[in-house]
């Protein structure tokens, strides 16, 4: 069991950069009276357990992390909770996109056809984007096939070359649809991946969340407590906190809320990839 | 922060922008629409592209900007601009002024190498440039000797016509062989030292950087002719003495620049100005005159700027000139141990000044490498007089300095 006096919070490594980031927030939360140290884990699923072994108090975690979480509290009466987001986790959609002289006008006529998703454990470039279709009556592997990019297996999708891979494969005609979020959408044409011009948007997913700082039923209350009120203090006019957020992604620090998962939640049970107490169901996911 | 569900109804847009896409270019024209909002105004956007408003909509995520979706016809939405790029701004650090009127006494370690009169963000990280004082580094005179420094380079292609033809006799041939081998161990301590304080010094003294980096230039292109002068008759360089590189590595191990330039530049290639007009008089090929005084040139600037900074450094710090004398002193004990004296070079020296074996040619060498050597000590105890030494103090620190020249 780790000290009580310390928080301990866990973070997956999808790259280099997060040993910068989580030492950075560690000084941070050290000087202004947190004692803080991190734990990095190389997948989500470790990281996840983690929170149930007493290893760690907090996890830094990815929607479907904390998704599996919050199933494996419900199931062992150690319900989790949440504290924070970055403002650049909510409201995100993810779009379906086919070429754009192709003869897909509607979601329907994505039957018979090849979709390329990103990992298995991607949220936004797989979960999302097939329950979305599923939601409007298509089903993968049974009216269209699916075109599996996985990178990086265990990191929910943090690594961005499982969507580049698929919109790769789209516009070498080895796909008919890719998906992934919208701003690697962006991204992709403005960096040539995806020339301008040559996609076309299918379809848009409605709006969902992505990370947040789950924690354990039996984290120290005080403890987290600080480190919440360090997190929505951050300033961004902080010279010495700028270059962290920005390597993090946000400019702010929001306050939890859980109601942008529930898509990603009813997909995971329509794809089967936990169950209702959070083991992996996914039968062919490799961490 | 807004919520990026809702959606927009009214209408009376005051500002409005169309973009075809978000390129860069829709980037950039949408960047400036929002600069020039009045405050607390939105930006209303319209444009035909079908991925406008989901690539709008994750654009505005990413920059803290609100991104409303409209209802309204031909109507995509609207941007309620977020603080934050502004504040990114606010506290930036300033940086002196362009001119160099505008050098600052101390550089900052997080102005690091921003261009000297830039705005720094405040999160810019902190270079340790070890000197960082106008006090340390500063001449006035800097602006002036770069400008004169870029107009006088020379190519040595050019400026050297080295198809001339040269037959020497053979051991006349070596003498200048000899003197050129020196001449390149030199040049390279003369290269390195300046060198080693240009890696340490703050760029924001931009004139003064300028001006040693061309000053190593111009020891480059000496390295070049001298090595060439050696190879012209198909030699290799010859000899190369202890005495003569521990009084070098002397230099290379002076870890103050004041007290490296006062050795290197106001006594080393002050005598070496001495030397090389010698040879530039005396030597018995046109092409080794040739390069001589050509390097004699380069070799006055490094002199005025060793000069110009030290005066500049003792104006304020008088102490300064104590360090420099004890400096003399303390090289000239470290050296008691060796001959300090290249014998090959000297005789070298003599031979070429001499032009032949014949008696009488060799005493009027002789003679010409006496007056040299008096020109040198001369020469030495005027450019400390100038800096504000007593004459007698002058006069003995002059003689101390290196048998080695440099």
């Amino acid at each position: 069991m780790t000290d009580r006096n310390m928080l301990v919070m866990g973070a997956v490594a999808y790259a280099p950069k997060v040993v910068t980031i989580w030492e950075g927030f560690r000084q941070f939360f050290e000087a202004n009276g947190l004692p803080f140290d991190f734990v990095l884990y190389s997948n989500y699923e470790r990281q996840v357990e983690a929170l149930f072994d007493g290893s760690i108090h907090v996890a830094w975690n990815s929607p479907l992390a904390w998704l599996r979480a919050e199933r494996m509290g419900k199931a062992v009466g150690k319900p989790v909770s949440t504290i924070a987001m970055r403002d650049s986790d909510r409201d995100l959609t993810s779009l379906i996109v086919v070429r754009a002289d192709a003869d897909i006008r509607q979601i329907a006529d994505l039957s018979g056809r090849t979709v390329a998703v990103g990992a298995v454990d991607s949220p936004q470039a797989t979960l999302l984007p097939l329950y979305c279709l599923h939601r409007q009556g298509i089903k993968a592997g049974e009216d269209f096939a699916i075109q599996r990019h996985d990178q990086l297996g265990g990191k929910h999708g943090d690594h961005i070359g499982g969507e580049r891979e698929a919109a790769r494969a789209l516009l070498a005609g080895k796909a008919d649809a890719a998906c992934m979020i919208a701003g690697n959408h962006l991204l992709f044409t403005n960096e040539g991946t995806l020339p301008a011009g040559s996609t076309r948007i299918l379809a848009e997913t409605p709006r969902y969340d992505h990370c947040n700082f789950t924690v354990a039923a039996d984290a120290p209350p005080s403890l987290v407590a600080r480190m919440r009120e360090l997190l929505l203090g951050m300033s961004w006019e902080d010279p010495a906190l700028r270059p962290l957020l920005e390597l993090e992604g946000l400019r702010q620090w929001m306050p939890e809320r859980v109601e942008g998962y529930r898509d990603l939640d009813a997909a995971v049970d329509v794809f089967g990839f936990y169950d209702p107490s959070g083991n992996i169901t996914c039968v062919d996911y490799h961490y | 922060m807004c919520s990026g569900s809702t959606t927009l109804r009214a209408t009376l847009p005051v500002s409005t922008i169309t973009i075809e896409r978000l390129d860069a270019a829709g980037a950039l024209l949408l960047k400036r629409a929002l600069r020039n909002l009045p405050p607390g105004e939105s930006l209303m956007v319209t444009g035909d592209s079908p991925e406008l408003a989901a690539h709008l909509a994750a654009w505005c995520r990413a920059r803290g900007h609100c991104w409303q979706t409209s209802e309204v016809p031909h109507l995509l939405g609207s941007i309620h601009p977020g603080s934050l790029d502004q504040r990114r701004w606010q506290g930036a650090l300033t940086t002196g002024a362009l001119a160099s009127g505008g050098v600052a006494d101390r550089a900052e370690p997080r102005w690091g190498l921003a261009a000297r009169g830039a705005h720094v963000e405040a999160s810019a990280p902190a270079f340790h440039f070890p000197l960082s004082d106008k006090v340390m580094i500063w001449a006035n005179e800097a602006p002036k000797l770069y400008a004169q420094a870029v107009a006088a380079q020379w190519n040595p292609d050019e400026a050297i016509d080295w198809t001339q033809p040269i037959e020497l006799p053979e051991d006349i041939e070596a003498a200048v062989v000899q003197v050129m081998t020196y001449l390149i161990e030199n040049e390279n301590a003369a290269l390195l030292v300046p060198a080693r304080f240009l890696a340490q010094m703050h760029p924001h003294f931009r004139e003064v950087m300028q001006l040693l980096a061309i000053q190593v230039a111009d020891e480059a292109r000496h390295i070049e002719v001298f090595t060439r002068r050696i190879a012209l008759k198909g030699h290799q360089p010859a000899l190369s003495t202890a005495g003569g590189q521990a009084s070098l590595k002397t230099l290379l191990d002076t870890p103050d620049f004041a007290i490296a330039l006062f050795l290197l530049s106001v006594l080393g290639e002050g005598t070496f100005v001495n030397l090389l007009n010698f040879l530039s008089a005396h030597a018995p090929d046109p092409i080794t005159r040739q390069v001589a005084r050509l390097a004699a040139q380069d070799e006055a600037r490094h002199v005025a700027f060793g000069m110009a900074h030290l005066q500049y450094q003792l104006a304020q710090d008088p102490a300064l000139r104590d360090r420099l004398a004890n400096a003399i002193e303390q090289r000239f004990e470290s050296l008691a141990t060796t001959d300090g004296l290249n014998e090959e070079v000297m005789d070298a020296l003599l031979l070429l000044a001499a032009g032949s074996w014949l008696p009488a040619a060799l005493l009027a060498g002789q003679e010409k490498v006496m007056a040299l050597q008096q020109d040198m000590t001369a020469g030495r105890r005027l450019r400390l007089v100038k800096l504000g030494f007593p004459e007698a103090q002058a006069a003995r620190l002059a003689d101390l300095h290196t048998r080695n020249f440099m």
